[in-house]
Order: structure tokens, then C-alpha cells, then sequence
């Protein structure tokens, strides 16, 4: 597989396609906002969150291929986890789009994560795939403030 | 395969040419363009961001550093007396090659950034007060929308901007609106970076002045397209970069009239700016070096003037005339593609050509496009009100200049069509 198809894999332009939960959680617990000035990118994700659990998850806005699946995925996988779970996953998917990339990666440990390796060989398309885990993990901390990766 | 069309083997539009001008024979001139990327021969369409080197520029700025590197205007040994001597020479072919009346209207300073930012915070903040306004178009760059932001901030100024059509051009007739008593300057885009609209600065100049206005050029994007006579456009000020006409990063000028650059406050302190220094007293140097306080960019000033005179030995017309046929085949070309939207579509255009291709986000489609070697700028170009007019968050563009073939557009074209056939 070459790097563009690594970067743009099926899984990914489909997430992109039609992405899984969005739109506004009217009834969620917490909420932050995310922008990328460098390429306009926003993503709001909220957050239901009953007894330490992420009952319900959301995203909404609009960006490039990239930001959009990675919000997209990253939804799927948080719906049912802990707060704890989704601070770990944040750090797994932050290894995954970050790691040197001679560094072997756990792919079955990264699970649904593994598409977006292809990210690190395109240093300036990771801050794409990393917003919406940002903005995550102030939602988390319910920070009223606009994360910005810059 | 949705797409049928496949430009590489069709018959051109229309042919390039231009007698007396060899884009091929130019092409050896700037060595980075036979260099490879990701294993791709360069396609390298971002000239409005930056431009690339000559050979000739590359060569005098290792010279300067190899054989005569010194400070100038105060040492009296040999290599001091020949660097000040090649730093004011620069000065002289700038002041030539846009047709100022004196050298010592020619300031270097940073760029066009740091000009603008001079003149807001020296004649600006001496000439305006409370209520003042000053005029601003919907097309401008941040770099001259932020300074004078600031200054408004500092002073309660207001900013009225002159707003654009949805063929991004200005519309002219709302400027004398605009216009009232307390109007203190009108500072405007020659051409826009993201739309490549080339504005009527001659009829606003002359608007302007019968209001009794000052004008401020911004001419980051015209140095290299157009041919500059401040003397006929008759501006208070013209601001450029020296890396958009061929010359090294970190050097730019400010071109202000005479009268009003000895009026106007020094912008830094330093050494260099000054006549003489006590604690009780400073008396502050004459023009252009009241405003060049500290040792200047002396490399980039020789870099810049050789830069120009390589672009005067291509010749403005032979490059006026090639870009625009360019531009006028990349219009027909990529407005073949159905999904392509060209965002800026004005009568009279620079050879940048911004656009949209359905709902794909610029970062993917500049992505793609790069591994095929093609280099073009995705975002909002620092002018987001510019976007925000056209409803987009982002437009991908292509930059042309006399260094671009007919071939690469084509190239650009095929890889658009990839991009469109993976998104499908």
C-alpha cells in the first residue's frame, strides 16, 4: 500500500462519507469546542456522561477528510467507555498518529485506531486527525475554551 | 471511469506563446526546479506564498557571506566601505525599478508585513486621533487588517471596509459612501492573494486624493506581476516583499513619499537611526536611515536588487504577457473539471486562481496532489473575510508565474481528477 492510500483508506473516506453520530447532543453533560486555524477545521464534541460512563457522544462542524473520520471513529469507540477509558485511548491514539515511524506499532491493540498510522508519514495532516481527541479531552475537563491545535 | 475527460491527451485549448520568451530556457535559471519531490519532478504552483530563486540571487547572497561580508555605514576598512556600497547601489535599483523620485524614499525593512505595521504605528499613530477612520476592502490580507486594528484599539479609530462582489471584485461605487471628513486614510490590496483580482488602485488613488486621502499599496502580490510607477500611481506609500519577486526571505521595502517619511515619527530606536546619542538628547538620523534602526538585512537588500535586475533582464512585458496567457489556459482547463468552482472570477486577474472542487476539504485535495509533486496552498490564505464571503472555509490554490508551463496545469488538472475520482 502506498502512503496515500495508507493516509486515505477505505475505512477512513467512508467515516468521511457518512459519519457516525452527528449532529448536536441536545442533552449532553459536556461540551468543548475545536478549531485548527491553520485550515478552518472546527469540531464541537458532546459529551453525555452519567456515573463516570460516556453514555452518548456527538460531534458537529466541518473539516477536512481526516478530521472528520478520525471525530467520527473516535465516536464510535467512546460511546459505553469510562472517563478513565477514554483518557487511555486518547493516549493509544496520540502514540498512533505521533510514534516515530520506525516504531513498531501494536496494530490489534490500536484496534479500530490502526487506520490512522498512515497519518504520521504526513507531519502536517496530524494535527487533523488529533483535534477532535483534543477537544475530547476538554470536553472532559469541561473547559469553556476553544482548543485550538496551535 | 465516471470521468471521460483526460486532459493530457487532448488537444491544447489554445497555445502559449510568447516571441522572445523561452519558459524552458527560464526554467534553467531557478536550479530547485529540476529537483524532485516524493520522486516526482516539482510541480511547483504556490507563487503567491513564495517565489523561488535564480541562480544569480542564490550565487550573490553566498558571495556576499564568501568575499565581502562586514557591516556597513561605519567601518572604514575596505570591506565595510564596499558592502555599504552595495547595500545603497540595491537601494538605487529599487528606487529605479518602481520609478521612485529619491533613493531615500526607499526603506528596507522585513517585508511588506513590517511596512504596513511601520506606517500604521509612525504616521498613523502621529496624524490620527479619536474618531478617525480609515478605509480597508473586504479582499485584504491579515497583514492589512491586524495593524490597523491595533492602532484602532490604541486610538478608538474606526475601520470601514470596502466590500466585494461575488466576482471578487470591489465594488468601486461604494468607496465615496464610505468617505466622510474624518477619513484619514484608505489603505487597499493591489492584487489579492486569494483571488487574484487586480485592483483599480488608479481610480481609488484618484478618488482618494480629490477627498484629499492619503493611500497605502499593498503591492505583496503586484512587484511581480505588474509594472510599479509610483510616480504615475501618485500613492503616499507602496509596501512588497523581496521573496515574491524572486529575492530571499526577511527583506521588503516601504515606499513612502518624502514629505511624509520626514514627518513621520522613527518606528524603533537603535544604532544606525541616529545623528547623535546623549542621555539628555538623541538626534535622529536623516532619511531612509531614520527608520532602518540596527544593522539591516544587508544580504537581502543586494539579494533583492540582483533579483530584480534578473527579473528586468526576462523583461515585464515578455512576463505580463506569458502570464496571462497562463492564467487565461489554466482558467479553460480546470473549468473543464464540472466539480471545480473558481472562487474569484474577476475581469481583470493576476495569474492565481483559487477554487473549490465540490465538498472536498482543501487539505485532502492538497495532499493528494502532492504526492504527485504538485505544490499549491490550501486554507483560507490569511483572508478569512475573504472565505467568509464566499462561504467557504477554505479554497485550494494555484499560483501561477513566467517560471510555469502549460504542461504542469495539465499535470494539476489530471491530479484533480484523481482527487474527484477517490472522493466518488
Amino acid at each position: 500500500m502506498d502512503e496515500l492510500s495508507e493516509l486515505y483508506q477505505q475505512v477512513i473516506l467512508d467515516h468521511n462519507k457518512d459519519p457516525r453520530n452527528f449532529g448536536i447532543l441536545n442533552d449532553a453533560t459536556h461540551i468543548a469546542h475545536g478549531h485548527n486555524p491553520l485550515c478552518g477545521d472546527k469540531v464541537d464534541i458532546y459529551l453525555k456522561i452519567q456515573d463516570g460512563k460516556i453514555d452518548d457522544v456527538r460531534f458537529n462542524g466541518s473539516g477536512c477528510a481526516i478530521s472528520k473520520a478520525s471525530s467520527s471513529i473516535m465516536t464510535t469507540i467512546l460511546k459505553g467507555k469510562t472517563i478513565e477509558e477514554a483518557k487511555e485511548l486518547f493516549e493509544k491514539f496520540h502514540k498512533a498518529v505521533t510514534s516515530d515511524l520506525d516504531d513498531n506499532l501494536d496494530i490489534i491493540d490500536l484496534g479500530k485506531l490502526a487506520v490512522f498510522c498512515g497519518v504520521r508519514e504526513f507531519p502536517a495532516r496530524i494535527k487533523c486527525a488529533s483535534l477532535p481527541w483534543h477537544t475530547m479531552m476538554n470536553a472532559l475537563e469541561s473547559k469553556e475554551v476553544v482548543t485550538t491545535t496551535e | 471511469m465516471r470521468h471521460s475527460i483526460v486532459i493530457k491527451d487532448k488537444k491544447p485549448i489554445q497555445e502559449i506563446k510568447v516571441i522572445g520568451f523561452d519558459v524552458y530556457k527560464i526554467r534553467e535559471d531557478f536550479p530547485i526546479l529540476s529537483t524532485l519531490v516524493r520522486g516526482k519532478p516539482l510541480i511547483y504552483l504556490d507563487n503567491a506564498a513564495t517565489t523561488h530563486k535564480p541562480q544569480i540571487v542564490i550565487h550573490n547572497v553566498s558571495n556576499f557571506y564568501a568575499t565581502y561580508n562586514s557591516n556597513i555605514h561605519r567601518g572604514v576598512h575596505y570591506l565595510s566601505e564596499f558592502a555599504t556600497r552595495k547595500y545603497e547601489i540595491a537601494r538605487k535599483t529599487i528606487r529605479k525599478f518602481i520609478n521612485a523620485q529619491y533613493d531615500e524614499e526607499i526603506i528596507f525593512l522585513r517585508g511588506a508585513t513590517e511596512a504596513i505595521n511601520l506606517v500604521a504605528q509612525t504616521y498613523g499613530k502621529k496624524n490620527f486621533k479619536e474618531g478617525d477612520e480609515i478605509i480597508l476592502t473586504e479582499m485584504e490580507h491579515h497583514s492589512n487588517i491586524v495593524p490597523w486594528q491595533i492602532l484602532a484599539e490604541e486610538k478608538n479609530l474606526k475601520l470601514r471596509v470596502l466590500p466585494i462582489d461575488d466576482n471578487g471584485e470591489l465594488i468601486i461605487d461604494e468607496l465615496q459612501n464610505l468617505i466622510n471628513s474624518k477619513t484619514k486614510l484608505i489603505s487597499v490590496v493591489h492584487i489579492s492573494n486569494s483571488l487574484g483580482t487586480i485592483n483599480p488602485i488608479e481610480e481609488i488613488i484618484r478618488i482618494a486624493h480629490s477627498n484629499n486621502i492619503p493611500v497605502l499599496i499593498d503591492g505583496a502580490q503586484s512587484i511581480q506581476h505588474l509594472k510599479i510607477d509610483v510616480k504615475k500611481l501618485d500613492c503616499e506609500f507602496f509596501v512588497f516583499s523581496g521573496h515574491k519577486i524572486y529575492g530571499p526571505t526577511g527583506i521588503g521595502v516601504l515606499y513612502g513619499k518624502k514629505h511624509l517619511l520626514e514627518s513621520m515619527p522613527p518606528y524603533q530606536g537603535g544604532g544606525d537611526m541616529i545623528k547623535s546619542v546623549s542621555f539628555e538628547k538623541t538626534i535622529y538620523n536623516d532619511l531612509p536611515y531614520k527608520f532602518e534602526a540596527g544593522t539591516p538585512n544587508i544580504v537581502g537588500a543586494i539579494g533583492l536588487a540582483e533579483a530584480i535586475k534578473y527579473f528586468e533582464s526576462v523583461g515585464i512585458e515578455y512576463i505580463m504577457n506569458y502570464e496571462n496567457q497562463l492564467l487565461n489556459y489554466a482558467t479553460e482547463v480546470l473549468a473543464e473539471i464540472k466539480e471545480l468552482k473558481i472562487i474569484g472570477t474577476a475581469k481583470d486577474k493576476a495569474s492565481v486562481i483559487s477554487f473549490v472542487l465540490k465538498d472536498i476539504h482543501p487539505h485532502d485535495i492538497g495532499t493528494i496532489v502532492d504526492m504527485d509533486g504538485i505544490a499549491i496552498r490550501t486554507g483560507h490564505h490569511c483572508t478569512e473575510p475573504v472565505m467568509k464571503h464566499f462561504g467557504v472555509p477554505a479554497t485550494s490554490r494555484a499560483s501561477l508565474c513566467f517560471y510555469n508551463t502549460k504542461e504542469e496545469i495539465d499535470q494539476l488538472a489530471n491530479s484533480l481528477i484523481k482527487v474527484i475520482q477517490m472522493f466518488s
